[in-house]
């Protein structure tokens, strides 16, 4: 037995100079030939890439002289309002800017008091710094859950006020990216671990929990997420006993972690289904009782294997948050489109989705790099 | 080691029973895959099983620590009776361990954490004292130095040995094998066999599903032939070999001696 693992563990020398690694022939390799095998490899792949090269080169010019060259980035402001006449003299050759220049702190707290506005500020790089901490693995121990408990304890009583001398702010006057923020992050932070228990629960052995999982899933899945806001912010306070409240914005928060939840857990599900039989007969040949077998040996497999779909998942709820529109929350897209509600800045929808669609790209953008980085650093056992 | 290879009787009568088998029925769907199997290891005794594929070997074993369930018939295991009653069962599972065919390493973890995580958990070892009883047990089975691998940087020999050491590290007095080497590649079968044997030569219970009748003569106290959910024949390795009574055994010993 001994000259066996002696055997495995000595190199094999090589025979001879034959078997001695070999460079690929020179035009194999290099930009030029990458260029030659995937863009003129024959007469339609070269026409193709000269007509993408093309257009592609038209459009950007096109949008850097929109963008840049011709665009007007202030216009004076008197007590009458802003003086748009020079970025309506552009007739859309030029990209009015101003208008982001002058409604940014809108689109970005809303009907918050102005001179407040430090707080909202505050509490959007509060999130910031929350994902960034929480996106670094060597800070993934359970103490981290206490830095979220008390950054969002932080982030309420900034964006309350009410004491250490900040004036108090009604929910009603919070509005822009900061709500955005707080219905994604607090929705995915409460989503994920309850849409966990409800893939588990849909795969007990206990009818009742199964049945309870299987209703709240299918249930939740078959009614459009707006009709859920409604019933949230309509519905919902007819059956609550006369002279209790609950804030609008905490209703619609709880329907969207309620709606997330039950995407998230069929995801997750699918994480379970996809992983073999012999890792949970293993775990339990081994005597680990259930929660033991789920949290050591199952979610930690089951969750890598769905990071993408999650992510797609995270990154769809993010953007869906707009639709809180419909009852009235004013959240970053509802602030850009009442920015330009007022008569001198009427006709510049396109530089104010451009920035809005800007600001929700970096979010998305950022988590799905995030993710794919993840999920590599993660999988990095299976590569041999 | 007064009880070597060959030495059937060097298992003492009087022993207690380590499992127990009585009349035990199951049946998947309308399927009988077990018929009113009796079976009695004493403690230190090694049971080989074989039998065609489908003959219900596999099943009777994952019986043992209820990775199946029985519906007929009684299973005792270190004197205590496998029922539904899950405390009895985790004492149970504590005590057997189990070597599988596919392995079933946790990927996601290194190789000394595949070792170390039920002994932490379930015995409640302080972490220092389990690392130190895996290594000692990855050594035993020669593969110190792969400990802070992954399984998926292994040859399958290599990671049926550290299944073997894994469940070892829970001082299991049982050892269950369903069919350790059959996923393996020829070259790699004779390490995990070696790894048996000497195994064997500590003196632990063993019931081992395989087809390696080398292996069954060589530790083997006595070879169970099962054949369609029955235990047709049993005795010990040169009486089932050398002089089987039923003709299924010998259909069965014909067949398998062609494959060699």
């Amino acid at each position: 037995m001994a000259d066996i693992a002696a055997e495995a563990s000595a190199p094999r020398p090589v025979a001879d100079a034959a078997l001695a690694p070999r460079r690929p022939p020179l035009l194999q390799v290099g930009p030029l030939a990458w260029a030659r095998a995937n863009l003129f490899s024959s007469w339609i792949s070269t026409a193709v890439t000269l007509a993408l090269s093309y257009l592609l080169i038209r459009w950007t010019v096109g949008f850097i002289d929109w963008a840049f060259v011709k665009a007007i980035w202030s216009v004076p402001v008197t007590p009458q309002g802003a003086q748009t006449q020079a970025c309506r003299a552009l007739a859309g050759s030029g990209a009015c800017w101003a208008v982001v220049t002058e409604k940014h702190r809108f689109i970005l707290f809303g009907t918050y008091p102005y001179e407040q506005h430090w707080r909202p500020a505050l509490v959007c790089l509060l999130f910031v710094g929350l994902y960034i901490v929480s996106a670094m693995r060597r800070f993934w121990r359970p103490a981290l859950a206490l830095v979220w408990l008390a950054t969002l304890t932080v982030i309420g009583i900034l964006m309350w006020g009410g004491v250490l001398g900040m004036p108090y702010v009604p929910q009603e006057r919070w509005g822009g990216l900061v709500i955005t923020l707080i219905l994604s992050t607090f929705g995915i932070a409460f989503a994920f671990p309850l849409s966990i228990l409800v893939a588990l629960g849909r795969r007990s052995k206990m009818p009742a929990i199964k049945m309870l999982c299987v209703v709240y899933v299918e249930l939740i899945r078959g009614v459009p997420l707006i009709s859920l806001l409604f019933m949230a912010s309509v519905m919902f306070p007819l059956f609550l006993p006369e002279g209790i409240n609950i804030d609008k914005l905490l209703r619609a928060q709880i329907a969207i972690i309620l709606f997330a939840a039950a995407y998230l857990a069929e995801v997750v599900r699918a994480g379970l289904q996809a992983l073999p039989r012999g890792q949970y007969e293993a775990a339990d040949a081994l005597g680990l009782s259930y929660w033991q077998k789920t949290g050591f040996i199952i979610m930690p497999q089951a969750l890598r294997l769905v990071i993408p779909p999650l992510v797609n998942t995270f990154i769809g709820f993010f953007k869906d948050t707009s639709l809180v529109l419909i009852i009235g929350i004013f959240d970053l897209l509802t602030a850009g489109k009442t920015a330009i509600v007022e008569p001198a800045w009427q006709g510049f929808g396109i530089e104010i989705y451009v920035t809005v669609g800007a600001i929700y790209f970096v979010f998305c953008f950022a988590m799905s790099r995030y993710s794919q980085n993840l999920e590599a650093e993660l999988n990095r056992h299976r590569v041999r | 080691m007064e009880d070597g290879p060959h030495l059937a009787s060097a298992v003492r009568a009087d022993a207690p029973p380590a499992i127990l088998l009585d009349k035990v029925n199951k049946w998947y769907g309308a399927l009988h895959v077990l018929r009113d199997i009796n079976l009695n290891v004493a403690t230190g005794e090694r049971v080989v099983v074989c039998g065609p594929s489908g003959s219900g070997k596999s099943t009777m074993i994952r019986c043992i620590n209820r990775l199946e369930q029985h519906q007929e018939g009684r299973i005792v295991v270190d004197g205590m009776e496998l029922t539904d009653d899950t405390r009895s069962l985790d004492a149970i599972r504590r005590e057997v361990g189990m070597v599988f065919q596919s392995f079933n390493l946790f990927p996601h973890l290194t190789i000394l954490e595949n070792c170390t995580l039920a002994p932490i958990w379930v015995r409640r070892m302080p972490k220092k004292e389990a690392e130190a009883l895996a290594m000692d047990y990855l050594s035993r089975v020669k593969i110190p130095e792969q400990a802070k691998k992954y399984p998926g940087q292994l040859s399958g020999g290599q990671q049926q040995r550290v299944a073997i050491a894994r469940a070892l590290c829970m001082k299991p007095k049982i050892m269950l094998f369903d069919e350790p080497t059959s996923a393996l590649d020829p070259e790699m079968i004779k390490e995990v066999l070696d790894t048996m044997v000497m195994l064997a030569d500590t003196g632990m219970t063993m019931i081992c599903v395989t087809h390696e009748m080398g292996f069954a003569r060589q530790v083997a106290d006595r070879v169970v032939f099962m054949d369609r959910g029955e235990v047709v024949e049993s005795g010990i390795p040169d009486q089932i070999f050398n002089d089987p009574k039923t003709d299924r055994l010998k259909g069965f010993l014909s067949q398998i001696l062609r494959g060699h």
